[in-house]
């Protein structure tokens, strides 16, 4: 299988778009690390189900947005797995609010585990992966990030943070054999959109050319194709999964 | 003393493929070894190894030239 042997690390790994990446990483044959902040139960479950498919899989609690517990976090996974190959930056939260009316802990909130959070798991993985010469860095963007999003400007910000950190983060590490890219996922329904009022999901549709929402698979297929060898030759690229939203 | 430079030096050697002559206390790792940032960073990592100790960030700025590096790790044995 294309990820035979590797060790992989999710962060927000026990639900939504998180949980989807870690088993479809664990379906190709990947060892894989479930980080998670706050949902222990569900983390297990997800651990679980990766065992249930012969993988080894652990479950680590760890604020992202903490350097200390971090690097715990990547050590714990190290230790586990004896390296590690792939790391998924996909733990992000929401505090959505017009920015007339934002305050300034929903800006901080966001920007750090969103943002912060990419930079520190990425610094953390830096050297094992830099040692071994190869490494896949994957991180969970958003549309938004691109295009804006009333309501948003923390998030928006964070996430365009995120891609901008990906395309430098792509021109330090190519000459080490890691590779470093970002999915935009648009909407995918998960307990952070299934949030959303009827109507801003309605109004949404009605942007999306292929005229549906996204599933969490939608985004862990793309996942799975830059963890493996196959997309050797790409980095530092935003690809967009928004059924066409944003072109 | 000699046993630390010639251990660095083997690692200079290995990881940036200049001549062992070349390498000398004086010898700055970017101007003289031809080492870009990103080497002089592994070259620190390597070090940690080797020499089995952590240089922190702070520190591992500090450290330009062979000399450097050797004084470094002979100041914390």
């Amino acid at each position: 299988m294309k990820l035979d042997g590797k060790a992989a690390l999710v962060t927000g790994a026990s639900r939504g778009i998180g949980r989807e990446i870690a088993l479809e990483l664990a379906r190709a044959g990947a060892n894989v690390a479930v980080n998670y902040s706050g949902s222990e139960a569900k983390a297990n479950e997800v651990v679980a189900e990766i065992k249930a498919m012969g993988r080894e899989s652990i479950a680590i609690q760890c604020n992202v947005a903490d350097s200390d517990s971090v690097s715990d976090m990547v050590k714990q996974t190290v230790e586990t797995f004896g390296k590690i190959d792939i790391l998924v930056n996909n733990a992000g939260i929401t505090r959505d609010n017009l920015l007339m009316r934002m305050k300034e802990q929903e800006w901080e909130d966001v920007i750090d585990t969103n943002l912060k959070g990419v930079f520190l798991c990425t610094k953390a993985v830096t050297r094992p992966m830099m040692k071994q010469r190869s490494g896949r860095i994957i991180n969970i963007a958003s549309i938004v990030g691109v295009s804006g999003n009333a309501g948003q400007a923390n998030y928006v910000a964070a996430k365009a943070g995120v891609i901008g950190l990906t395309k430098s983060t792509a021109k330090e590490l190519a000459s080490r054999g890691i590779t470093v890219n970002a999915l935009a996922p648009g909407f995918i329904t998960t307990d952070m959109t299934d949030a959303l009022p009827e109507e801003a999901k309605e109004a949404m549709l009605n942007q999306i050319p292929l005229a549906r929402f996204g599933e969490p698979a939608d985004i862990a297929k793309a996942a799975l194709f830059l963890a493996a060898d196959d997309s050797k030759y790409i980095t530092g690229q935003t690809i967009h999964i928004d059924g066409g939203m944003v072109m | 003393m000699a046993d630390v430079l010639e251990r660095v030096t083997k690692i200079i050697v290995d990881r940036l493929g200049v001549e062992e002559s070349q390498v000398n206390l004086e010898a700055s790792f970017k101007e003289d070894l031809g080492a870009d940032s990103l080497d002089v960073v592994e070259l620190v990592m390597e070090l940690e190894d080797e020499f089995d100790m952590e240089i922190s960030d702070d520190d591992a700025e500090k450290i330009a030239t062979v000399g450097n590096a050797v004084n470094y790790i002979n100041s914390k044995k």
